[in-house]
């Protein structure tokens, strides 16, 4: 049967071609971990790093990252959540939505270096905020606005039309309805969105490069210049300063990413049951 | 209370506004810096000229914008095979449960940092390719040389960051291919091969083709990843094995020279990648709203 | 009401850290002057960079209520950076151009450093002529058996547009030409790798085979091997007695606005203390 052969070719070829893949992610994943973690010490995690990070850990490092991913996802939280009730809740059909929907599909296309040659352009220098937490997180505030509008907006909705009937049929506004029936039932999906966009902040370099700057102090205020994971990842292993810390750095990062993604998972796989 | 009702409701819409308003900013911005040079460099030599050599005053883009699109080529010509195949393997050969995983797998792959992809190349790629594939290459031609660096490396590490994309998108819109369509033609007697091949591939293929151009999208606009490893040597790449410098590479890189000139000129290269991507994703949204299917 | 939350949420936030750190930060006695106050902010050439990074760990150490951040950047950064008025010191691996005297009211020069030139350990070749250089830069000369080395193709790695090694290093060696108009061009051959930090070309150079590379005499170590240019060896007397004909000065540059603060850490940078930590770091006192 020649077409049986045919199908089984085709289908053997297919499964190769999802082998390979999962095998390219166990290998770049696999890879990083083996030569990182025996690195990865306490000193690592708790020292400021000497020598431009050649030598001593990475604290500020990792306090910087925290700092700015907090600035960024405290700026976009709230003015996503909303925009995704206005999508889902409030807006009728029309131009303005339309335009205002293009928009934001194009604020997801944007490279990340366009980001970031506009952040230094615009609150680096034009607002005078120099390199710092504050400039980055800004910018990064925009980058990570298009995935929390989309996460929110897909749970928003899952939420049945009679939840929000029953509420106006009560007596309830429309703004109570949406904050006290409707925002309460898609928690999980705000917080999947919340916690991508989490990822993309902390895995950010290229903007973050050229807004918050590259200093290796510990950051006090938000005017501040700091260095993300990132960051120090891309200058460890462009400079060659130290094969160790370059191979740690990387590790913690993707033992970051690893926990985001299962977390999401987890969040999105019991939004799906409810 | 209704005055109350309004005032949220504005609120709410000007939430909804920011990112129109970012789009805005950042297009005023970028053009407004590089408008200088491409006014007074001529938009045409701008991009067709063969020479970047910004201290000698010469602002020609045509090697970076061929980097770009050599990397993005290699890319896609590795990616869409290799997304295609895992799409088809996920929507039609595995099991709800095993396909959960697998699709688990392809996000986290989404979910690496670009550095980190970076790092992989210049420590595994760039070396593998010098050391291995330069020698049988060599076999061939033996004029053949490479330092490692090059536009093979940056398709390889693109390909598999832009693979998420292709297999999520593709994904969706197999799955959305009705029932009914899969049920008529195992009822006319093809096989499961020939049903895929010839029903649910072509009428999944708007999706398909979307998330072909944004994967695209991400391919041109990817920095870090490609700064670490084409090499970046504003020349036009004359095989895979050659370095390469790109559009955003070169931005990330001289961000940090001083002469207003140059530094208008950066901007500029920002406007031509920001009006390529924005075609790109407008064709993409086009598309899926012409022919109905999901959304990013 | 959710955005009164917010905004406290965001004050909170904001408290706590700068709270947290201040704690953290807050060792030692201090100094009533005002210059021994507030921070400083070096941005500038990478080159510069590792020494700025050391002068400030030592300054900070002695002065604990003034803080040091030191951005890289390039050398170009530097001079932009005063003018933008984000950092209140440029630090530049090579001499202020003329056209950019506009915008530096002063300039420091905190310490000498020799360009060397550096090849992948497997080349044969051990001494090289700025001739020669010139013409592997400018692509005149692409195989090492030329300059009495393998038949092998030379990788060239260069560094981007910019940066001060590359200013300092294309003019010595006359990779920059000018006309007679007085207009210079970089004639550095399009064959080359272009990395962005001194760092990078090192592990480049390091791991490429048949290449070969500029980098800071203070950043050298075995990874490389180090031509001699002319005859001469790089080293720091040689950059010294002026036989070493690569060198430039690393300068700190400032805008009229300097702060008592900066002015106060410059003062270190230059006098006894700072001097010997450059010294410890490889480069070359001045004073």
């Amino acid at each position: 049967m020649n077409k049986n052969v045919k199908s089984k070719g085709y289908f053997g070829l297919i499964g190769l071609v999802a082998a390979i893949t999962l095998g390219v992610l166990i290998l770049i994943i696999g890879f990083i971990l083996v030569r990182g973690i025996p690195n990865i010490s306490l000193e690592f995690l708790t020292d400021s790093p000497r020598m431009m990070g050649k030598e001593g850990g990475i604290f500020p490092v990792i306090i910087g990252t925290l700092y700015v991913t907090l600035v960024s996802i405290i700026i976009a939280t709230p003015i996503g959540v909303a925009a995704a009730i206005y999508f889902s809740e409030y807006a009728k059909k029309g131009k303005l939505i339309n335009i205002i929907r293009f928009f934001t599909e194009v604020l997801a296309g944007i490279p990340s270096v366009i980001f970031g040659l506009f952040g230094f352009a615009f609150f680096v220098v034009f607002l005078g905020m120099g390199w710092s937490v504050i400039s980055g997180g800004l910018t990064l505030s925009m980058m990570i606005l298009p995935t929390l509008i989309r996460s929110t907006e897909e749970s928003l909705k899952t939420v049945p039309v009679s939840y929000r009937e029953g509420s106006l049929a009560l007596g309830a506004t429309k703004w109570e309805t949406v904050k006290k029936v409707v925002l309460p039932c898609c928690k999980s999906g705000v917080l999947t969105g919340l916690i991508l966009g989490i990822g993309r902040a902390i895995g950010e370099t290229a903007a973050v490069m050229l807004t918050v700057g590259g200093s290796l102090k510990l950051p006090v205020s938000v005017f501040d210049s700091t260095r993300t994971m990132a960051v120090h990842l891309y200058t460890l292993a462009s400079e060659g300063l130290s094969d160790e810390k370059t191979y740690a750095t990387a590790a913690l990062l993707i033992i970051i990413v690893l926990i985001i993604n299962t977390l999401a998972n987890y969040i999105s796989g019991k939004l799906a049951k409810e | 209370m209704k005055t109350r009702e309004k005032a949220i409701e504005k609120i709410i819409l000007i939430c909804a506004a920011v990112s129109t308003l970012a789009v805005a900013l950042i297009t005023i911005f970028i053009f407004s810096s590089g408008f200088p040079v491409l006014k007074s460099y001529g938009v045409f030599n701008f991009i067709f000229g063969e020479n970047w050599r910004p201290t000698g005053g010469q602002y020609g883009i045509l090697p970076l914008i061929a980097g770009t699109l050599g990397v993005t080529l290699g890319a896609l010509i590795i990616g869409i095979p290799t997304g295609l195949g895992c799409a088809v393997f996920l929507a039609e050969m595995l099991k709800k449960r095993s396909a959960r995983l697998f699709k688990a797998a392809i996000e986290l792959l989404a979910g690496i940092p670009s550095v980190v992809y970076g790092f992989f190349g210049l420590a595994v790629i760039v070396p593998v390719i010098r050391e291995y594939i330069l020698p049988l290459v060599q076999k061939i031609n033996p004029d053949a040389s490479s330092s490692g660096f090059s536009v093979l490396a940056g398709a390889i590490i693109l390909a598999i960051m832009i693979l998420p994309t292709i297999v999520s998108i593709s994904e969706n819109s197999i799955s959305a291919v009705p029932r009914e369509f899969r049920e008529a033609s195992l009822a006319l007697g093809a096989d499961k091969r020939e049903t895929i091949t010839k029903v649910i591939l072509p009428a999944a293929k708007s999706g398909i083709f979307s998330s072909i151009i944004l994967a695209m999208g991400r391919a041109i606009g990817e920095t870090m990843a490609v700064l670490l490893i084409t090499g970046n040597m504003a020349q036009i790449p004359g095989s895979p094995l050659d370095s390469a410098a790109t559009l955003t590479g070169t931005i990330a890189m001289e961000m940090s020279y001083a002469t207003p000139e140059h530094q208008s000129a950066l901007f500029a290269i920002g406007i031509i990648l920001f009006v390529i991507i924005v075609i790109l994703n407008s064709i993409a949204q086009a598309i899926m709203r012409k022919f109905g299917g999901m959304t990013a | 009401m959710k955005k009164k939350l917010l905004t406290g949420l965001l004050a909170a936030a904001v408290l706590v850290t700068s709270l947290g750190m201040a704690g953290c930060g807050s060792g030692g006695d201090s100094k009533d002057a005002a210059a021994d106050k507030g921070s400083v902010v070096i941005a500038g050439s990478t080159s510069v960079q590792p020494l700025s990074e050391a002068v400030a760990e030592a300054y900070m150490d002695s002065n604990p209520d003034v803080t040091v951040e030191v951005q890289g950047g390039g050398s170009g950064q530097g001079i932009k950076s005063i003018e933008e008025k984000i950092a209140d010191i440029g630090a530049l691996s090579r001499e202020v151009k003329d056209e950019e005297k506009a915008s530096v009211a002063d300039e420091y020069v905190v310490a000498k450093d020799g360009v060397a030139v550096v090849v992948n350990k497997d080349v044969k070749v051990n001494d090289l002529t700025l001739e020669q250089i010139k013409d592997i830069y400018t692509g005149k000369i692409a195989n090492w058996k030329e300059v009495g080395g393998d038949d092998k193709p030379i990788t060239v790695v260069s560094r981007e547009e910019g940066s001060g090694t590359r200013g300092a290093f294309t003019e010595i060696t006359g990779v920059l030409e000018k006309d007679d108009a007085g207009k210079e061009t970089d004639k550095t051959t399009k064959d080359a790798l272009v990395q962005p930090s001194t760092g990078a070309v090192k592990k480049t150079v390091g791991s490429t085979p048949d290449s070969i590379g500029y980098v800071s005499l203070g950043a050298l170590d075995d990874s490389v091997k180090t031509v001699k240019v002319e005859g001469i060896e790089a080293t720091v007397d040689n950059v010294l007695s002026g036989d070493y004909k690569i060198q430039r000065p690393f300068v700190y540059v400032v805008n009229s606005e300097m702060s008592d603060t900066a002015k106060a850490f410059i003062e270190y940078a230059t006098g006894a203390e700072g001097q010997k930590i450059v010294e410890e770091n490889g480069f070359i006192p001045v004073n």
